[in-house]
């Protein structure tokens, strides 16, 4: 069941970054998807680039970021393994997936925060027009943070939540699993 | 108490709440409890306006945008004369959406807004305004605010009585104020009476992409048409139209154009037209005249030569048009929400006359004709009239209507609104406007559903209103409430040009709805640059072509060398943006035209031809982002003969 949820992802984004300033009341956003990287709105990740230009942030390309290749397969190797697993009903294998649910998901979440961090730090100071002594614009993984005019939050969206969803209840198999044969 | 005496007590409770709430619901409460104007007007900064007004921009010829209650101006859209601002008329896109029979005419006196129409309900999809000097109609596109189409009116002197609508937006009318030769001839200008004709047009709004063309003229005496309204409900399928000069005055109108003690109003039955038209009764006549109209793809204006009208005779169709008497140089004719009242501002009267329409069909049907005025069946006024309305002021032009049974006439010379209810036609309340008051305007004030809340009053005089700026003054607008029984003065606020007519419409009817920006992959302008990798400069013998980009903060190319003196140079210019409030301008030093300004997604073109030989900047006008003092270039123009190859960066 808790497998299953995983094609969730593939339909929603994992995470969504959304920044609102006082000239975007009306708030700019990207969705983190499986394979790719997409605006809230039609043209919201191109306006997020030209405003990024300004300080020297790096172009956000979906096609060049490796991440987006790789994760659609090892989701799908989770899942598949994660459906063998339920209908084996193996305790070993149920370890073993969980295990490498859990390596996987917090390779995921570093690597993110790795790119979140080489996309704030790594600035083109040649050609940023706006440059301010020691600022960097990391966006946060959880939460809000402002950053110059810009406010920015970052939170799972409803990928991110079914894949957390999955690998809670990946646990709770396990939990009872293991309860059960404290109880025999 | 006892149980006898509790329960009368509470049959006593229930019944005065029960009045309570029905006295509640009934009577809409002014708006003023207070007496306080000022919070009645506030929109607090950040909230939205309750309506949209559109203002016509009078010998502006633009159309002006407002809020109310807070009359504040929005924008002003260029129409019929050019814009430099945004290079409306100037640049080579739009110089078309200004040509005619003769030839390009970059100034017009606009008159009469009138929003199109579904069920007789106001729908904001598009808003109609005449040009009075070359007769024109424009239609504008309530998504982008800007003037879509414009069709010009052949056998026409002075659009005036136009462009009213239909209760579907079927047609758009046009009559002609200035009789003339038709068609346009060589001949003595005493010859009035005999030479002289004026025409009714109607304009044919296609209901998918409000397309205009003109279906048919009816040609009729040679009279000053001045106004008109579509019927409604009972009364749709047909329109009315007031006249003066009756008399075929050709001098000194003034005294000689108003000796007749009644006018007309012209009742014209268009469904009948129609039919007429099917039988083959219409007569292509000469009638050359342009249609312009605005491509949002290729973000260019296409214009079209017609050459010839049908008209339709009144002699050969029978029934088609009749005459209302109506005193004295009848100026508005407005017909009520109901379709069933036709009211007539006799503007040199004391008195409003209001027809009834059906007493209209039952004298048609009785005959009780008084005789023909230039073989058109003049009806006899007695036949014909519901009501006059007395003590309504002195000068009635224009009534509107609030949908609650009253009626509102503006009186020119007593300088004042009058409220007066249709059906008694007792005059209930009165107000002063500063000053000599022509059109006013309810919000669907002259549909079969009005918003009566506010009324507009808007003057012909200002004087000592505002802070003087020397002669020349901005024309006064007055917000009137008319929620209540008594109308209150809420608002007295500064129009640009010279408004006549105005409109006005629930924002939440048009607002949702408008455009943000124009979709870059569906621009197929043919000098379009979509990426930056296609920016470049052409050139064609002496034509040089730049293809030009641009986006947060810089123009492609923005260095270009290789001109020369003599060239004719074209900077098509595309904004590559794709965010809502990110224009940007384009500026050329020495350019005898205007600037560019391009919304996003758009390519937009300025002809510039270099007098000079030097190296002469461009700049971005539009403060587009922190960097916009940075966005500019420079254009190198050698001697002519030069033979420097074009090159750019």
């Amino acid at each position: 069941m808790g497998a299953l949820l995983l094609i969730g992802t593939y339909i929603f984004p994992l995470w969504s970054i959304t920044v609102e300033a006082p000239q975007y009341p009306e708030g700019l956003g990207i969705y983190i998807r499986i394979n790719t990287v997409d605006g809230h709105a039609k043209n919201d990740l191109k306006n997020l680039n030209i405003v990024n230009h300004y300080i020297g942030m790096q172009e956000i390309v979906p096609e060049s970021i490796p991440e987006l290749k790789y994760m659609p397969a090892i989701v799908g190797f989770l899942m598949v393994s994660g459906l063998l697993v339920a209908w084996k009903g193996g305790k070993k294998l149920l370890y073993i997936w969980l295990a490498l649910f859990s390596i996987f998901a917090l390779i995921g979440l570093i690597d993110f925060y790795l790119w979140n961090y080489d996309f704030g730090h790594n600035l083109d100071t040649e050609h940023a027009a706006i440059q301010i002594e020691g600022m960097t614009y990391q966006p946060p993984l959880f939460g809000t943070k402002t950053m110059l005019n810009f406010v920015t939050t970052s939170l799972p969206s409803g990928g991110g939540l079914l894949a957390f969803a999955s690998i809670f209840m990946g646990y709770l198999a396990a939990f009872f699993t293991w309860r059960d044969k404290q109880s025999q | 108490m006892n149980k006898t005496m509790m329960r009368v007590v509470g049959v006593i409770l229930v019944i005065a709440t029960f009045l309570l709430i029905s006295e509640c619901a009934k009577k809409e409460k002014p708006i003023l409890g207070s007496g306080d104007a000022a919070s009645a007007v506030y929109v607090a900064p950040g909230d939205y306006d309750e309506f949209y007004a559109f203002t016509s921009g009078g010998f502006s010829g633009q159309l002006g945008v407002y809020g109310l209650p807070s009359g504040r101006l929005f924008r002003e859209i260029p129409v019929f004369s050019v814009d430099p601002e945004n290079g409306y008329g100037f640049n080579e896109e739009t110089k078309d959406m200004l040509k005619t029979s003769f030839g390009y005419i970059p100034w017009d006196d606009s008159h009469h807004p009138e929003l199109s129409q579904t069920d007789g309900v106001t729908d904001g999809r598009w808003i109609f305004i005449n040009g009075n000097n070359t007769p024109r109609i424009a239609r504008i596109d309530l998504k982008n605010f800007e003037t879509a189409e414009i069709i010009e009116i052949p056998n026409s002197g002075g659009n005036h009585g136009s462009p009213f609508i239909t209760q579907n937006s079927e047609y758009v009318v046009a009559s002609t104020r200035f009789s003339v030769p038709i068609p346009q001839a060589d001949v003595p200008i005493d010859s009035y009476k005999e030479n002289f004709g004026g025409t009714i047009s109607f304009i044919k709004v296609n209901p998918d992409d409000g397309h205009m063309n003109i279906e048919f003229q009816i040609i009729v005496p040679g009279y000053d048409y001045d106004l008109a309204s579509g019927g409604k409900g009972p009364s749709h399928g047909w329109a009315f139209f007031t006249c003066y000069n009756t008399e075929q005055a050709n001098t000194l109108l003034e005294v000689n154009a108003s000796k007749n003690d009644k006018d007309f109003i012209a009742a014209v039955n268009w469904k009948l037209a129609e039919k007429y038209l099917a039988e083959g009764k219409g007569k292509v006549r000469p009638g050359e005249h342009y249609t312009n109209r605005m491509n949002h793809t290729t973000h260019s204006a296409v214009s079209t030569r017609n050459k010839t009208v049908v008209t339709l005779d009144p002699a050969d169709c029978p029934g088609l048009i009749y005459y209302m008497p109506t005193p004295k140089s009848p100026h508005g004719v407005d017909v009520d929400p109901s379709g069933e009242y036709i009211v007539g501002g006799g503007k040199l009267a004391a008195v409003v006359s209001v027809h009834s329409f059906s007493k209209m069909l039952k004298a048609i049907e009785d005959e009780k004709f008084i005789g023909e005025a230039g073989g058109i069946p003049v009806l006899d006024y007695d036949a014909t009239i519901a009501g006059e309305v007395t003590n309504v002021g002195l000068g009635p032009l224009h009534t509107e209507f609030d949908g609650k049974g009253n009626a509102y006439t503006s009186a020119f010379i007593t300088s004042e609104v009058v409220k007066w209810k249709l059906g008694t036609w007792e005059v209930v309340d009165r107000i002063p406007t500063y000053y000599s008051l022509g059109h006013l305007m309810i919000p669907g004030g002259g549909s079969m559903k009005p918003w009566g809340k506010y009324l507009v009053g808007l003057n012909k005089m200002t004087k000592d209103r505002y802070l003087s700026t020397g002669p020349e003054l901005a024309h006064a607008a007055q917000l009137i409430d008319i929620s209540g029984e008594k109308m209150k003065l809420l608002l007295d606020f500064p129009t640009v040009g010279e408004p006549h007519y105005a409109q006005g419409i629930p924002a939440d009817l048009v607002h949702p709805n408008t455009t943000k920006i124009y979709e870059l992959e569906h621009n197929e302008h043919p000098y379009r640059a979509v990426t930056e990798k296609e920016a470049r400069v052409e050139r064609v013998g002496n034509e040089v072509h730049v293809y030009m980009t641009t986006i947060r903060t810089h123009f492609k190319p923005d260095n270009i060398e290789g001109i020369k003196v003599g060239d004719v140079v074209y900077f098509h210019v595309t904004n590559l943006e794709q965010d809502w409030d990110i224009p940007h301008g384009f500026a050329m030093q020495g350019a005898r035209n205007s600037e560019l300004l391009v919304m996003p997604g758009a390519t937009n073109t300025l002809r510039w031809e270099p007098k000079k030989v030097g190296v002469f900047p461009f700049y971005c006008t539009d403060f587009c982002s922190a960097l916009h003092q940075e966005m500019q270039g420079y254009v190198r123009v050698s001697p002519k003969g030069s033979k420097l190859p074009i090159s750019f960066n």
